[in-house]
């Protein structure tokens, strides 16, 4: 644990919530609009947390405890990711594990609160995006295992920090398909078009922002800080693997991660603009073909 | 230049993919266009002293396999009025994980051979994962067309197998060869589009209702 990574955390902590505005005003800015501006979340989440939160008669304790689950789950999760290019807070051995399973814990707490509800259709949005989330599960973990092979070693601080420079020399074609594997985990686990759209108005369409339409308040403002940080710790993830800052100085690898990260912003919003969302029977197909690419880079790397 | 090399056979690889998953003919012919122009930059790659001969089968290649095939693909498409959807019998999932196992048995297949030069291995491992999946797509897609784009992948792999060996073997046999497929290719799809005009249907699926009856 180093002053860099806590300084890095902290940047990422504070920054999450710009990332979701850059990527709106990317889209904004590419269909000829103006679009709200980047700080607009933060400006909603001062705004939730001023508000009560209503709850339905329906709803028990779970519900209420589902946002402090998911935010809970994402902070410590962000301990093991070395923001800064180079060690995590947290490392042990099978750190991957964690950090992959404190996600899905994060997303098992939201679904058990959409059912809870009892609305048919916060039922409909939490089948969906667990059936999602079991087609994310391989693309990641192949990834990992990818990055495993190639750094030789079994923590995400091992992975994206100093023996993955030495592995882009001789490995680098593995690499380039294991990150774009993982950046299609990231759209798909942060609910990003081509799989889910942030910004549909129509229930059945939803699937993410479906399973949370019960919630309000203060309760809101956690699940959308909390989306907005995971989307922050996956892009770490990516930035990582793409570049390795190891012997860097401190203030250059996290103005790196400052820039990748306005970098995948842009990328995202890039991305919502010139094509639609897939057809939910089209999206484990995607899914399944970023587990083969991640699945190929580790047939490179055994070769 | 190896690095080159290697470069261009991991895309093929990768437009072997796009073409076991995308659903639309279009995306499939423009896929194996794409693999063709692949190919025809890699005789270039792999051998840095271009002679007349590289370079002539480099253009030979291109001209066939990434510009003429397509089109013609695409203009029987066209006329022929096919409908512009892969009607494969096996999901795209399965597909694309039967992918996946190709090019995993060709890299094993190809660690396994008593091969020269280690440089040979990639090329190998891709011929073989590019032959196995051309089998693939000609075993399970319905479509005329489909069969044609299986077939022409089929090629595509034994031609990077060939690569391997074309320092022995005299260019103008490779040339004979993309010439044969060209024809095959042409003949093909004129007797795809008579086909179509004589029957509405283009799927095989259906001659095997002819047996016994």
């Amino acid at each position: 644990m180093t002053g860099t990574s806590l300084a890095a955390l902290g940047i990422a902590l504070l920054a999450a919530p710009a990332l979701p505005g850059i990527a709106g005003r990317t889209k904004a800015m590419l269909t000829g609009r103006t679009g709200s501006p980047v700080w607009q979340l933060y400006r909603d989440l001062a705004k939730l947390m001023r508000k009560g939160a209503v709850y339905s008669t329906v709803s028990t304790w779970v519900f209420r405890l589902a946002p402090a689950v998911l935010l809970a789950c994402v902070l410590v999760a962000s301990l093991f990711v070395p923001l800064d290019g180079r060690t995590a807070i947290v490392r042990f051995d099978g750190d991957l594990v964690a950090f992959a399973y404190l996600l899905a814990l994060g997303r098992f707490g939201l679904v058990l609160a959409a059912l809870d509800t009892g609305s048919s259709f916060e039922g409909m949005g939490a089948s969906r995006d667990v059936t999602y989330a079991s087609f994310v599960e391989p693309a990641l973990f192949l990834s990992f295992t990818g990055l495993a092979l190639a750094s030789d070693s079994l923590s995400l601080s091992g992975f994206l920090g100093e023996p993955l420079a030495a592995a882009w020399s001789r490995a680098a074609p593995s690499l380039v398909m294991i990150a774009g594997s993982l950046f299609v985990v990231l759209l798909a686990e942060t609910s990003r078009v081509p799989f889910d759209d942030p910004a549909t108005h129509l229930e059945l369409t939803m699937i993410h922002e479906v399973a949370v339409l019960d919630h309000s308040g203060p309760d809101l403002a956690i699940i959308l800080y909390a989306g907005a940080l995971k989307l922050t710790l996956l892009a770490a993830v990516v930035i990582g693997v793409l570049i390795p800052r190891a012997g860097w100085s401190g203030a250059v690898s996290i103005a790196v991660l400052v820039g990748g990260l306005a970098m995948v912003g842009v990328a995202v919003g890039v991305i919502e603009s010139v094509m639609a969302r897939l057809r939910l029977t089209r999206v484990p197909q995607v899914l399944v073909a970023a587990s083969a690419l991640a699945a190929f880079g580790i047939i490179l790397l055994l070769g | 230049m190896q690095r080159v090399a290697e470069l261009l056979l991991l895309l093929i690889v990768l437009t072997n993919f796009a073409v076991l998953g995308t659903a639309r003919l279009g995306t499939c012919i423009r896929a194996i266009a794409v693999q063709g122009l692949l190919l025809g930059m890699l005789p270039l790659a792999l051998h840095p002293a271009w002679s007349v001969h590289t370079i002539g089968l480099a253009t030979g290649t291109i001209v066939i396999k990434a510009v003429l095939l397509p089109r013609f693909l695409a203009w029987a498409i066209r006329e022929a009025a096919v409908r512009r959807e892969v009607e494969p019998r096996i999901g795209y999932v399965a597909s694309l994980l039967l992918g996946a196992v190709a090019v995993a048995v060709g890299f094993a297949t190809a660690q396994a051979l008593p091969l020269p030069d280690a440089a040979g291995s990639l090329l190998v491992a891709v011929a073989l994962a590019t032959v196995i999946v051309g089998f693939l797509v000609l075993t399970t897609r319905i479509k005329a067309l489909t069969q044609v784009v299986g077939y022409l992948m089929l090629e595509n792999g034994i031609y990077v197998f060939g690569l391997t060996q074309s320092e022995r073997v005299p260019f103008m046999v490779e040339l004979g060869v993309l010439l044969d497929i060209f024809v095959g290719v042409f003949i093909m799809g004129i007797v795809v589009f008579h086909i179509n005009r004589e029957f509405d249907t283009l799927g095989d699926g259906k001659s095997m209702d002819l047996a016994g009856r």
